[in-house]
């Protein structure tokens, strides 16, 4: 079958494909617009985002990293990355995921409330994350959690019963193993 | 050369040392300081339009029928929104395009002024790319980069939005030959590993078809010449969407026709059962493919593109070429020639009998009238007495638009202007003034429909100011006749609003705007009436009053796959409800 049957609606097959989770970094000119161009390219022809970050990362030439995780079939993603590709300010489209395993970081701010018991567990647990306090009060932590996504996953799930009130996350930051750049 | 001049200036200056000699605009608050400029000089002539819609459509016919970059100038606020219907077509059917937009000066972005809008935000989507130009010192250098980025790779629109203190403000122009984007470079180049791989499947294919678009147009005329040796070279059938008519002759002997909805029975049954398809700057369109999971199944898929991002997009390629059309025929006629490649001579005879027997079918067969003029015998008649001219065709869109694709026969490329993508009614008669604006002494003819024409008949005033002697020809049918078929195939025939009702008297109405109007009703008086309209000096609208309840056949219906068409006859076959050839599913699509 030739069909790429989750993209056209003119495809009659049902359009059942396995969804992976691919991470792609993205080096655009930190310009006006890039930023909504990107969006804009994803929310206009129905793309996942699951996490978005970017920042300058040269200064001298203003580049940007656009680090994005996004689902999709392995043909959607692929896509994708040439959608990324037609937008003029954007030099260069990895698929991390593609390039073997990627180191893929996220940093999180967690605001904990609770007394007594509760909030003894919350700093022990902290501890054993080596989640930094950055902030605490007589009946507050703010712990400060540097990670994979899943770590900090895990520990957001054992701070909720412990009176987790708050949570601010980054998204995620990636680069590719190894001696050469992505 | 290096010159301090005002924003304005550099406007008019970077036109010229474009090489643009006509731009389409009107004017407005915003772009006052480029008008004053443009007033100053006489080697960029400007084109004053009746809509900014018309300017863009114009700039369009412009620019398809020259090859160049079409050029716009329009107001801040309504100017650009006016403009927007034109920028997504040219997105859609890959016209390259420079617009100019004025915008409220600086200060005032963001306060809601008068006439201000968020131009770049509204435009990005419909742009291939855009600029907000915030100081005189990157002015120079976006001017020529937006004509670079226009023509360079998959050609698109492309917006520069002028505030109104940018175009007072002064600065250094330089002279800047050759600009390129410093990192959108598209590859022209394929691969040649994998171009020899295609060169190889292709000696070896039993069943081949080249399926061609328009991409090999953009690709520009050698694109064309070098399509039509690799078909005399290997003796394989060619078929072509909408976009690409005219890249092969209609004469040729591998000419199938048209693909496609509206296209023919051959050219469609040639497509679903080739064992080999090489596209060449075509985009897979559903239009094309029809159903997706029917589409070709047997087939390996050869697809050359300049945009990679058309590979793999809607159907599963086997062998992508990413490069210029241009660059990959030739490196393909030179490895053909080199190795002395044969094609599969006995295999091809057979599919060539094969194909022969499709072609029997003669599906754009109509059944003619002595009575009423039949909108195919009409394209018919205005094509037998026109092609031995300089003649160049844009349509509006609905019916007449197929029946032009498919009873207009086109020789060469660059002939041919029609709003494929967006399908914009009221695309026909502005393209129509653009394409006369090149082409002084070349007959322009608009096939148009009653009710598309209405959309932009404004423009009839732009052809009257500049002497424009193009020809409306429209196939009057009184309905939207499209819609009243999709009616009659989906919804059991209720025409909902797609009566032409209140139309104009078009003769009146032709001469009210300094024109010819003609009305012809007999089949008989047909050719005469269109030669009156030939020989004409001036602008001419023709009201060829015809069959109103004709339908455009041979089809896909919605839904279906290419082995799966309508004929005529079957259509006529009392045995079949019309209203039950579209499933459920099929009527969900558009
Ligand atoms: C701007 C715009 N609005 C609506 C449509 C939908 N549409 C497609 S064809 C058509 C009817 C066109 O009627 P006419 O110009 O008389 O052409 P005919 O089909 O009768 O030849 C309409 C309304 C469109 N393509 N473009
Ligand atoms: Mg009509």
């Amino acid at each position: 079958m030739n069909a790429i049957a989750a993209l056209s609606p003119y495809s009659s097959s049902a359009g059942k494909t396995n969804t992976e989770r691919h991470t792609l970094s993205v080096l655009v000119d930190n310009e006006p617009g890039v930023l909504a161009r990107v969006v804009g390219l994803f929310s206009g022809r129905g793309y996942n985002i699951e996490s978005l970050t970017v920042a300058e990362v040269a200064h001298v030439e203003r580049w940007s990293r656009i680090t994005i995780v996004t689902t999709g079939s392995p043909e959607s993603i692929e896509q994708i990355s040439h959608q990324l590709e037609r937008i003029v300010p954007i030099h260069k489209v990895t698929d991390l995921t593609l390039h073997g395993r990627a180191i893929e970081r996220e940093l999180a701010m967690i605001k904990v409330r609770g007394k007594g018991e509760n909030r003894v567990e919350a700093l022990r647990l902290g501890d054993a994350f080596k989640a930094k306090v950055v902030d605490a009060t007589t009946e507050s932590f703010i712990f400060e959690l540097t990670g994979a996504p899943q770590k900090i996953d895990d520990f957001v799930e054992i701070m909720r019963p412990l009176g987790l009130v708050e949570l601010s996350r980054t998204g995620v930051a990636a680069i590719s193993r190894g001696a050469d750049p992505s | 050369m290096s010159k301090q001049m005002t924003g304005a200036e550099m406007v008019v200056q970077a036109l010229r040392d474009q090489g643009v000699d006509t731009l389409f605009g009107y004017p407005g608050g915003a772009v006052l300081p480029i008008y004053d400029a443009l007033f100053q000089q006489d080697s960029v002539k400007h084109v004053l339009v009746r809509h900014e819609q018309g300017a863009a459509h114009a700039a369009e016919g412009y620019a398809r029928s020259t090859g160049k970059v079409g050029v716009l100038l329009v107001t801040s606020g309504p100017g650009a929104t006016n403009a927007i219907t034109g920028l997504t077509d040219a997105l859609m059917d890959s016209i390259p395009l420079v617009c100019l937009t004025g915008q409220v000066p600086t200060h005032l972005i963001g306060s809601d002024a008068f006439q201000e809008c968020d131009t770049v935000g509204i435009t990005r989507h419909c742009t291939k790319h855009n600029y907000l130009v915030r100081s005189i010192e990157d002015l120079p250098r976006i001017l020529h980069e937006a004509f670079y980025v226009a023509r360079s790779g998959r050609p698109g629109p492309v917006v520069i939005d002028l505030p109104k203190d940018v175009q007072f403000a002064t600065g250094v122009y330089t002279m800047q030959k050759n600009v390129q984007h410093k990192t959108y470079q598209p590859r022209l180049k394929g691969d040649m590993a994998k171009v020899r791989e295609a060169v190889e499947m292709m000696a070896a294919a039993k069943r081949p078809v080249f399926y061609t678009g328009g991409g090999v147009i953009n690709s520009g005329p050698q694109a064309s010449e070098l399509l039509r040796e690799l078909v005399a070279l290997t003796g394989f059938p060619v078929t072509s969407t909408l976009m690409g008519l005219g890249a092969y002759p209609a004469s040729g002997e591998n000419w199938l026709g048209m693909l496609g909805m509206h296209g023919t029975y051959e050219a469609n049954h040639t497509m679903h059962d080739c064992d080999l398809m090489i596209a060449v700057g075509a985009r897979f369109d559903d239009r094309i493919t029809g159903r997706l999971d029917a589409f070709s199944p047997g087939s390996k898929k050869i697809h050359i593109d300049i945009d990679p991002s058309s590979i793999n997009k809607n159907v599963l390629i086997d062998l992508g070429i990413i490069g210029d059309c241009a660059h990959v025929l030739e490196d393909m006629v030179r490895l053909w020639r080199s190795e002395a490649k044969k094609p599969d001579a006995a295999a091809l005879k057979d599919w060539w009998k094969q194909i022969d027997k499709w072609r029997e079918r003669k599906s754009l067969g109509f059944r003619n009238s002595a009575d009423v003029i039949k909108p195919q015998h009409a394209v018919q008649r205005l094509y037998e007495l026109t092609k031995d001219r300089d003649t160049y065709i844009t349509t509006e869109v609905g019916q007449h638009q197929m029946w032009a694709a498919q009873h207009y026969h086109f020789e060469q490329p660059n002939r041919w202007m029609t709003s494929g993508g967006l399908g914009t009614m009221g695309y026909g008669l502005p393209a129509a003034v653009g394409v006369q604006m090149a082409h002084k002494d070349a007959l322009v003819i608009d096939i148009a429909g009653e009710a598309s024409i209405l959309m932009n008949i404004q423009e009839m005033s732009t052809a009257k100011q500049y002497r424009l002697p193009v020809k409306i020809f429209i196939l009057n049918n009184s309905y939207m006749g499209m819609v009243r078929q999709w009616q009659e195939l989906l919804h059991g025939g209720r025409y909902s609003e797609s009566y032409s009702d209140a139309l104009p008297d078009f003769v009146k109405l032709a001469e009210a705007y300094g024109a010819h109007g003609i009305r012809c009703e007999d089949p008989a008086d047909l050719d005469r009436a269109i030669q009156e309209m030939i020989d004409y000096p001036g602008a001419v609208i023709f009201d060829c009053v015809v069959a109103k309840e004709e339908n455009c056949f041979p089809m896909i219906p919605s839904g279906k796959a290419h082995n799966e068409m309508i004929l005529l006859d079957l259509a006529d076959d009392a045995g079949i409800e019309m209203g039950s050839i579209i499933d459920e599913k099929g009527k969900m699509l558009v």
